[in-house]
């Protein structure tokens, strides 16, 4: 991969403050990119030529003239198409949403254009973000760069190929139950799920609403915290937002650890996790203890639980989010002019993915007179006991360390025959969504085949600057962030 | 929970009709069969005993916070409207209602 390609925001940014390039450069880089190598990755379902030319030349002029609007300005980067763009379509993958295009703009994406980045485009996901693979996007699976045999992870595997490919040099994502995460562990990337409430989810298509989280997704830790520092905040838009102090994210970022104390909860350390990365995650606690960390053996008992729970509360969440899609204020319409009952029907019946239509027929079951209490109430309570788990956990720990996902990215086809053994991938990531927590997922090394395997650390809520000085630290002592895979 | 559901192609179809959801038959006999196996497995949550123990709705409880009490622009009808299927003047058009 071309060196410039290679490069982090925070390196991009000191080239472009010291004019050794323009912004203008860099976007025509990334687009030709894009070009080049995205028919084989299927990252992208729009690309903005003309905008992000536009929105590069606009940082060039303010950087001539030394109005640069910090350390965003004029770095190229791409958004999950489950954002919305009032300037591009926004499909979520959907063909319910094939030509929508959103009348306002999602916080956060107005949050990324005040900040100066140039918006390259809209990535590839599952439909409606539900999905561990790709292959259920209506449009074209997402392909992974370091074998493109195998998937990207998902849903945001659009947002994680994109950037180990070097189609762009950051993204966003949400994360439902690990769909920022785990598709950052399948492609050797950093990828954010900040605490439930840190980052504004206005103008953001809801899937579970008391599960999603918005993130950012990059090469390096440090370009993690400097996209949170321009994400996070209460936003009047999003009474779910909360209003809580947001400090610097770069700030202690280089700070040495101290005596911090980590927890390996043991119900993660299962049969069915993957020998290459429990090795990988093993040498990491050692090098966490070289670092004078203290290593602690915790107990999460309700982890076996996660998976059946959080499906449970998410697709229950998700019927009553997808009703909106009813084919009359915004997306595909189909009317066999039937009446308003057809309509709705046909429409949802073919706008809808079969992987969504499952979920919202689970979620309706769970949520039907009769079922409501022995599914979605007992799922309710289970989360409860989950949550209590890792409040009892972080009054003996500061940082609780696990894998990210049981194995590595998997090749196209594997697990889709079966829906549990989907849903099973999740098993590493869903917790933390049901308890709120802020969670990352760094390279941790690269199995026999040169896949990438996925380190996962959990914080208390709002301690997302305790994770990234943690994942950080382990960043300084290796060298996994830095290896690319080779041109495609 | 304690009795294993059964899930039919009947109570598929009832909770599709439930969810507005015209099903291809194919569609309808796959639903069926992982319906089936998926609340089999989520059966498990039956061995946690959650006498006493309140439900969780969201993770973490927030306060609410009001904003001013002053008025604002909305969006402006023709962005609302443009991704209408179907508009009707300033509205969104919809199949009769009402025979």
């Amino acid at each position: 991969m071309s060196k410039l390609a290679e490069q982090t925001i925070s390196e991009i940014s000191t080239l472009l403050n010291s004019r050794e390039i323009s912004s203008a450069e860099l976007t025509q880089l990334s687009l030709d990119r894009i070009e080049k190598y995205d028919p084989k990755v299927g990252a992208y379902l729009h690309i903005d030529h003309d905008g992000a030319k536009k929105q590069a030349q606009e940082s060039d002029t303010r950087r001539a003239s030394n109005n640069s609007k910090g350390p965003l300005d004029g770095i190229p980067i791409a958004l999950k198409d489950i954002f919305l763009t009032d300037d591009l379509p926004t499909t979520c993958a959907s063909k319910i949403l094939e030509n929508f295009i959103a009348p306002y703009d999602a916080t956060v994406v107005k949050k990324l254009k005040n900040a100066g980045a140039v918006i390259l485009g809209k990535l590839n996901m599952d439909e409606f973000a539900m999905g561990s693979s790709n292959e259920h996007s209506a449009f074209k699976p997402v392909h992974n760069p370091w074998n493109l045999d195998c998937v990207a992870g998902g849903s945001s595997g659009g947002s994680a190929a994109s950037v180990a490919a070097g189609l762009c040099y950051g993204a966003l994502g949400t994360d439902t139950g690990g769909s920022i995460r785990q598709p950052s562990s399948f492609n050797g990337i950093v990828g954010l799920k900040p605490t439930y409430g840190r980052i504004s989810r206005y103008g953001v298509i809801a899937f579970a609403s008391s599960l999603d989280q918005v993130g950012p997704m990059t090469k390096s830790v440090r370009d993690a915290a400097i996209l949170l520092n321009v994400l996070a905040g209460h936003d009047p838009c999003d009474s779910t937002s909360a209003d809580v102090e947001v400090p610097d994210y770069t700030d202690r970022l280089d700070n040495k650890l101290g005596p911090i104390k980590i927890g390996i909860p043991k119900e993660y350390f299962i049969k069915e996790l993957d020998s290459e990365i429990a090795a990988a995650v093993q040498e990491a606690i050692e090098l966490y203890k070289n670092m004078g960390c203290e290593i602690v053996d915790i107990s999460l008992p309700h982890t076996r639980y996660a998976i059946a729970t959080y499906y449970l509360i998410a697709t229950a969440e998700a019927s009553s989010n997808l009703a909106r899609y009813d084919g009359v204020r915004y997306g595909t319409r189909h009317d066999p002019n039937q009446g308003l009952i057809e309509m709705y029907n046909e429409t949802r019946g073919k706008g809808f993915g079969l992987e969504v239509k499952r979920r919202i027929m689970l979620g309706t079951y769970a949520l039907s007179a009769g079922y409501y209490d022995a599914y979605y109430a007992k799922a309710q309570c289970v989360r409860t006991l989950i949550r209590q788990d890792f409040q009892k956990a972080f009054e003996k720990v500061d940082i609780i360390l696990t894998p990210t996902s049981p194995n590595v990215a998997f090749k196209f086809g594997e697990h889709q025959a079966d829906p549990i053994q989907m849903y099973l991938a999740d098993i590493f990531t869903v917790s933390c969504n049901l308890a709120g927590l802020p969670g990352i997922s760094v390279p941790c090394g690269f199995n026999q085949e040169g896949l990438p395997m996925g380190l996962q650390l959990l914080g208390p809520v709002w301690a997302e600057d305790k994770v990234l000085q943690c994942a950080n630290a382990f960043e300084r002592e290796t060298n996994y962030q830095q290896r690319r895979p080779h041109e495609l | 929970m304690s009795n294993e559901p059964k899930i039919d192609l009947d109570e598929v179809q009832r909770i599709a009709t439930l969810a507005r959801l015209k099903l291809a038959p194919r569609e309808a006999k796959e639903i069926a069969t992982n319906l089936g196996d998926i609340l089999k497995y989520m059966g498990q949550l039956n061995e946690v005993d959650t006498r006493g123990i309140n439900p969780t709705s969201h993770a973490i409880a927030l306060p609410t916070k009001y904003r001013a009490d002053v008025a604002s622009t909305g969006m402006p009808t023709t962005k609302v409207l443009r991704g209408a299927p179907e508009r009707i003047g300033d509205g969104f058009g919809v199949p009769k209602i009402v025979e």
